[in-house]
């Protein structure tokens, strides 16, 4: 649990892109420039959601967790972007249905099944309108990085 | 009662179905139910169609199953966990 990869520099604010795969592919070529995933992964993460959306309508802002398999990945870690303008994406388990998304968490997970307490404290923001209004609206990297820190409760090992 | 397979699906079985397993484990524990969890990737569902009893998932698939199938996104969003619990525990307690 104490090591998975956040920082500042893959906290991506007001990302512009006009489409899923524009915004996946920019999240996925910053976490592969940093070494963190193989150059499979960008490719890998486009096409599984195109198979299989991870766009989630909440009570507020919709967000999506795109995920892919572990061989794609060489440090667990957790890229998150605030999109300038919502950008539509699947949603999970429906797959003729879109949602505007603002919040993207992408997961890049080196071993399957291992993750059950962040994940379950990332459904937990999710659900916690405040907290997706608030990160939807910081502008400083660092705030948000302090903010997703305490809100997940561990340690990350990144930067600084 | 008889033990009750149950599989939990997502597209790559790393991030969503084990959020949903977990929640499916302590429900079942509350309820003095006994389950088989198998957690899966939703490609590998066909290796068990002759054993499973139910499958939940949240990669919703197209396909038909012998067994039903409970769409289990609210797990993720806090939105109607309440009625997928209830449709699960229906399914279980058959």
């Amino acid at each position: 649990m104490s090591d998975i990869y956040f920082d500042e520099s893959i906290i991506l604010l007001d990302l512009e892109g006009e489409t899923k795969e524009e915004v996946l592919t920019a999240m996925g070529q910053n976490l592969t420039e940093k070494g963190l995933v193989k150059t499979t992964f960008t490719e890998a993460i486009i096409a599984r959601e195109a198979e299989f959306a991870t766009g989630l309508p909440t009570s507020g802002v919709s967000v999506a967790i795109p995920h892919t398999d572990v061989e794609h990945v060489n440090k667990k870690a957790i890229s998150v972007a605030v999109l300038k303008d919502p950008v539509a994406f699947g949603v999970m388990g429906d797959p003729d249905e879109t949602t505007p998304v603002k919040l993207v968490f992408m997961l890049a997970m080196d071993e399957a099944h291992s993750q059950l307490s962040l994940l379950q404290r990332l459904m937990h923001i999710f659900q916690d309108q405040e907290t997706l209004t608030y990160l939807t609206s910081e502008k400083s990297n660092a705030n948000v990085k302090a903010f997703l820190e305490s809100k997940l409760d561990f340690t990350f090992k990144g930067g600084e | 009662m008889e033990k009750k397979q149950v599989l939990v699906a997502c597209g790559a079985g790393i991030a969503t179905s084990t959020v949903v397993n977990s929640a499916i484990e302590e429900m079942a524990k509350e309820n003095n139910l006994s389950v088989d969890l198998r957690q899966i990737k939703i490609a590998e569902v066909g290796a068990y169609v002759d054993t499973a009893d139910l499958l939940v998932t949240t990669a919703m698939t197209k396909k038909e199953y012998p067994f039903p199938v409970i769409n289990a996104r609210s797990f993720l969003t806090g939105i109607g966990t309440e009625d997928t619990k209830k449709q699960i525990l229906e399914e279980l307690k058959k």
